[in-house]
């Protein structure tokens, strides 16, 4: 089980990101630094403790950088400054080869709009993590059958991305992601496409195979609801800022300011209903 | 009139150049010469030189292969056999080596130099204008300098036909990887896939129906220049259609031009046939 420690993280998107940058540490907000230096901030200073062997939500309307930061985690992103810590090291210190091995060992990705390769099949796609890390496909085929039977996608394996449905295909997002065996997993709005039954069943699969599991999953969503339901912590961005951490109970309880309040309430008054 | 005073000639200079370039290092020019000429041969040998119905049944195997429509096959079929009746079987397989090679060469130079083109934003900004400049040079004038380089014959003719094919293959190339989807690279980026594990196994699959066009298109513009290419001294149908210009028989000049285009049609539908199974299946999303 993994701990992973964000250290005072700043993204600039631009040509001129330092001065951007010390406009942002001095506290200028996002509107002023575009105007001046045509830069736009994707994460101002976030700094963030992600416990190991939970579901640990980040939360925020779109633009607020959520999945901006779920890439600085497996560095599909490169901050403009700041620490990541995944138990206790450094990921921007990794060269090359051993980012690669990290990826392969330690953390694997569901995506929004799934990411599955259209030219392997349901099987293929499952084991990918598996054969870049080097075993055969002998070897991994019997893995890879065993997590599509958890997902629930046994008789599928031969079929290809294009034969499934939306929710199918995240189920082999899953799948894949679980495969790879890591001990941390970030979910990239991984259910946002998906209409709000076969939603709310991957919701409780998610709690399900967390609490069989034991694994660090950092998710990603913009919608309070299934922020609460499976989250053990969420955190809340806004403009690339953390507005507050705290546990579902403690959200709803004591928003942090205005921003927060106002999710809460959109969400009483729909009764706690799920909304897509 | 534009002064005169203004005028600049880069013609002695280039001259000068390329006498130079013959003079000091016409070795080289030969050695090269000598490898394609070797190659050119081989094809025609193994082309001309097996009955003509293995050839034949070879074309055919190749269009079931690529739709695996019957249709098709006959069609071919009756094409190739028109090709036969004509007497201009031996001529056909002449052109065919020329631009077997060629089209080899091609892919060599343009499948790489269009992963290149892909993956480095200088490298497009330099050679997109150079492919430009490649398609609307009029062919005469490279002719001449390879002429002068590799001499009279087929070695300039495969020259020429491939700085005139290879545009579309680098382009289509490029294109058909910048064009797959950002998120299954990144997904394969995710799982540790390395730089090469991603290229070979995700985009360069992904991309084949659209390299598949360009190669396609190669194709069909080697097969415009044999005309132009039997000005120098390439045989084949275009030496044919020539001879028919130059003595005015026409009849002679169409059977031979009817030639090249059951070879255009055969070749176009086998390569569009490899290029759309390559797509069945994968871009339904």
């Amino acid at each position: 089980m993994s701990e992973i420690e964000i250290r005072n993280v700043f993204k600039i998107f631009g040509a001129d990101t330092r001065t951007a940058l010390a406009m942002a540490r001095d506290g200028a907000d996002k509107s002023a630094i575009l105007a001046k230096t045509g830069c736009s901030v994707g994460l101002n200073d976030v700094s963030l403790r992600i416990p190991p062997g939970r579901v640990f939500v980040i939360m925020g309307l779109s633009g607020s950088g959520k999945s901006t930061l779920v890439r600085h985690i497996n560095r599909l992103i490169e901050p403009t400054s700041g620490e990541i810590l995944v138990d206790g090291r450094n990921v921007l210190g990794l060269s090359a080869p051993e980012l690669r091995d990290f990826r392969k060992s330690r953390v694997s990705m569901v995506f929004q709009s799934f990411g599955l390769m259209p030219h392997r099949s349901v099987l293929q796609n499952v084991i990918y993590g598996q054969r870049v890390r080097g075993l055969s496909r002998a070897e991994a085929e019997p893995i890879g059958m065993k997590w599509i039977e958890t997902v629930g996608l046994t008789g599928y394996e031969n079929k290809y991305p294009f034969q499934l449905s939306g929710g199918m295909k995240q189920r082999v997002g899953l799948a894949r992601a679980l495969a790879a065996n890591t001990d941390i997993i970030l979910m990239d709005e991984a259910f946002s496409a998906l209409d709000p039954l076969i939603r709310g069943e991957m919701q409780d699969q998610l709690i399900q195979l967390e609490h069989d599991l034991a694994k660090t999953i950092v998710f990603i969503t913009h919608d309070l609801d299934e922020a609460l339901r499976i989250g053990a912590e969420i955190a809340i961005l806004k403009d690339g800022k953390l507005v507050q951490v705290g546990t579902p109970h403690e959200i709803l309880t004591s928003p942090a300011n205005n921003y927060v309040a106002r999710f809460v309430e959109r969400r009483s008054l729909q009764g706690g209903e799920q909304h897509g | 009139m534009f002064p005169e005073a203004l005028h600049i000639s880069i013609r002695e200079p280039i001259n000068d150049l390329v006498q130079s370039i013959v003079v000091n290092y016409g070795f080289v020019f030969k050695a090269i010469s000598q490898v394609i000429l070797k190659a050119i041969l081989l094809f025609e040998w193994v082309l001309r030189g097996l009955p003509w119905w293995v050839v034949f049944a070879a074309f055919l195997v190749l269009t079931w292969a690529s739709c695996r429509k019957p249709g098709m096959v006959a069609f071919v079929a009756v094409l190739l056999f028109a090709v036969g009746a004509f007497g201009l079987w031996d001529l056909t397989m002449q052109t065919l080596a020329l631009m077997l090679i060629s089209t080899v060469i091609a892919v060599v130079i343009g499948i790489p130099i269009g992963i290149w083109l892909a993956k480095s934003q200088l490298m497009r900004r330099v050679t997109l204008p150079l492919l430009d400049i490649m398609q609307t040079m009029p062919s005469f004038v490279y002719l001449i300098p390879a002429i002068m380089l590799f001499g009279l014959g087929k070695v300039p003719a495969v020259l020429a036909t491939i700085i005139y094919a290879v545009p579309p293959l680098i382009r289509l190339t490029d294109l058909g990887i910048r064009q797959v989807d950002g998120e299954v690279v990144e997904a394969a980026t995710a799982f540790g896939g390395s730089p090469r594990q991603i290229l070979f196994g995700v985009e360069l699959p992904l991309a084949t129906p659209t390299i598949m066009a360009g190669l396609n298109q190669t194709i069909m513009m080697a097969l415009s220049m044999v005309v132009v290419a039997s000005m120098i001294g390439a045989r084949g149908l275009g030496e044919q259609v020539l001879n028919g210009i130059q003595t005015l028989d026409v009849g002679k000049g169409l059977e031979a031009g009817i030639g090249i285009v059951i070879l255009a049609i055969v070749l176009d539908r086998i390569t569009q046939g490899f290029g759309q199974s390559a797509q069945k299946g994968r871009t339904n999303e």
